[in-house]
């Protein structure tokens, strides 16, 4: 009976693209990524493990731009996690003009990366960048640093960038799950005599921790994945010191090495899969609650 | 103690009107310098335009050809929307209805996808064995299939919220599963396919990988990768590269303005519980 009033067919549509488009390819990543595929030649040979000792080899450049990928990825999570916080504790209540402040910092993060990415080329710009410009208007000009250009700065540039963009929609999450909060919790705690941090310590933080699991999950997923920031801002560049797994990928799909651009696709895919299985638990545990 | 308070208040003020310049400044640089000439659009400060030129923004529409870039990313967004509300809206409800295993099995292998990574060389053999390479409908599928996960789960989330009392109303009165679904259950997603739509256009619109490995013909880019490339030949005209900035931006911004409330509650459902 049921079958009949929600029938089969209303989900093939669906479920044929999302198999073309996603599963397929996906697969037939895992498959090329043991063979020599590549753009010069028709045949396409089995080689084993030979793409994933180039890519863990440490005279190629793709273990770095794995560590980058790590590193940014655990930078991105730390800093949006900590300021998102920290702006949704501020914006939650007591500023004149709430929504307008919550609205401006959201903001950046709707705008398409790329845009993001064109704004901060012009004002990380060494000569004429808005950044030390400022610095030695205020008379910090010792600061000013070839932001995008330096080897020690480049990369980080593009994570301070990147929060930038992504610390509003942490903060919206972190918010959220604030004004979930009962107040009753603050009332008893102020009868008890609580102080300001320990009702952070002992209410706050520990009633917001599934608002901040996800913002961490999302954090995670969003940083592995990272490509238009790097693309725009220093493509890789200077050298090879801000690769990361994506622009690497591309690449190699550039030179035509396409067995070792799915190599690389494919061990990113183990490490999500990992990762992925935690998000599907969490939001099925979440769906069971509500 | 009121004194403390007061004294509070001020520096929490002044310290949420610092952060929102942080995230205002680069913005308004954008804005004042699309207004300059050439020559002082060429410092990229926050002084003010000496004269205003709104013929930028004309120029830059001829010369970076934005129109047609335009309606391109307007075909993208708008064709993965109409995938999304259609087929995605069908698909979800059924998975909610009708939980089955292998129902059961779809819907986690669906929003699997939530975390899942494209594989973007080998789905180039797709996209070449199916003819989809370097059209704009095969861009405008991806669109739609990277979709695919997000709204099953938002629209499943949804529909469970729906009574099920009304789809038995329904089948009483004779209706068969398409007339149901269409006529009696779809009106009711509506707050639900008004926040899948807007999400899909914003994530349609700010794209950018997906045309850059699969369209090689310029007159098939939309908006993203056509400022890119503009701003590749035009450099050392910051005035016309912001003015291509502001314009670019300008639908995902009026949207949000417009949407502000879907946006955010898209954005962070099944984030937060409740």
């Amino acid at each position: 009976m049921k079958n009949k009033i929600y029938p089969f067919y209303f989900v093939i549509g669906t479920l044929g693209l999302y198999l073309l488009l996603f599963v397929i390819p996906g697969i037939m990543g895992l498959l090329y990524s043991f063979t020599d595929w590549n753009s010069y030649s028709e045949e396409v040979n089995y080689i084993g493990l030979d793409n994933f000792k180039i890519i863990f080899s440490p005279d190629e450049h793709y273990f770095s731009a794995l560590s980058n990928t790590v590193w940014f990825t655990v930078a991105t999570t730390v800093l949006k996690t900590v300021l998102g916080i920290v702006f949704a504790l501020l914006l939650n209540r007591g500023v004149f003009n709430i929504n307008l402040h919550r609205g401006i910092v959201f903001m950046p993060s709707i705008l398409p990366t790329i845009i993001v990415g064109l704004i901060f080329k012009s004002i990380l710009n060494p000569e004429i960048g808005l950044l030390n410009v400022f610095l030695n208007r205020i008379g910090l000009g010792f600061l000013a640093q070839q932001w995008l250009v330096d080897l020690r700065f480049a990369f980080n540039s593009i994570i301070a960038v990147d929060t930038w963009k992504g610390l509003g929609y942490i903060m919206t999450i972190i918010l959220a799950g604030l004004q979930s909060i009962s107040p009753s919790y603050y009332e008893s705690a102020e009868i008890d005599g609580a102080n300001y941090l320990g009702k952070l310590r002992y209410i706050t933080l520990p009633l917001l921790r599934p608002a901040i699991t996800v913002t961490v999950v999302l954090n995670i997923l969003y940083g592995l994945k990272v490509f238009d920031s790097v693309y725009v801002l220093t493509n890789g560049g200077p050298g090879y010191a801000t690769e990361v797994l994506y622009t690497m990928v591309f690449k190699d799909f550039g030179l035509g090495r396409y067995g070792v651009g799915t190599a690389m696709s494919t061990v990113m895919f183990v490490i999500m899969i990992i990762i992925g299985y935690f998000v599907v638990r969490l939001l099925q545990r979440e769906e069971v609650e509500v | 103690m009121g004194g403390k308070n007061t004294f509070l208040t001020i520096v929490k003020n002044i310290v949420a009107w610092i952060i929102s310049l942080v995230m205002l400044v680069p913005l308004l640089l954008i804005l004042i310098n699309s207004l300059k000439d050439k020559h002082q659009a060429s410092s990229m400060g926050m002084d003010l335009p000496k004269s205003v030129h709104f013929e930028n923004y004309l120029t830059v529409i001829v010369q970076g050809k934005l129109l047609r870039s335009f309606c391109n990313s307007m075909f993208y967004a708008g064709t993965a929307i109409i995938i999304a509300l259609i087929l995605t809206s069908m698909a979800a409800y059924v998975l909610s209805r009708n939980k089955t295993k292998l129902n059961k099995f779809i819907y986690f292998f669906i929003i699997l996808g939530l975390a899942m990574p494209v594989n973007y060389v080998s789905l180039m053999k797709v996209m070449q064995i199916t003819h989809l390479i370097n059209t704009r409908i095969g861009i405008a599928l991806l669109y739609a299939a990277l979709q695919v996960p997000v709204s099953v789960f938002l629209i499943y989330g949804f529909i469970g919220t729906v009574p099920v009392e009304l789809d038995e109303a329904g089948i009483i009165d004779g209706c068969g599963p398409i007339r149901l679904y269409f006529s009696i259950v779809m009106p009711l997603l509506k707050p639900v396919l008004v926040t899948v739509s807007i999400l899909t256009f914003m994530d349609a619109w700010n794209q950018f990988i997906f045309p850059l490995y699969y369209l090689n013909s310029a007159t098939k880019w939309p908006m993203t990768l056509a400022v890119y490339n503009f701003f590749g030949q035009f450099f050392k005209e910051w005035n016309l590269v912001c003015a291509d900035i502001i314009l670019t931006s300008l639908p995902v911004l009026i949207i949000y303005l417009l949407g502000q409330k879907y946006i955010i509650s898209g954005m962070t459902a099944g984030s937060v519980k409740g």
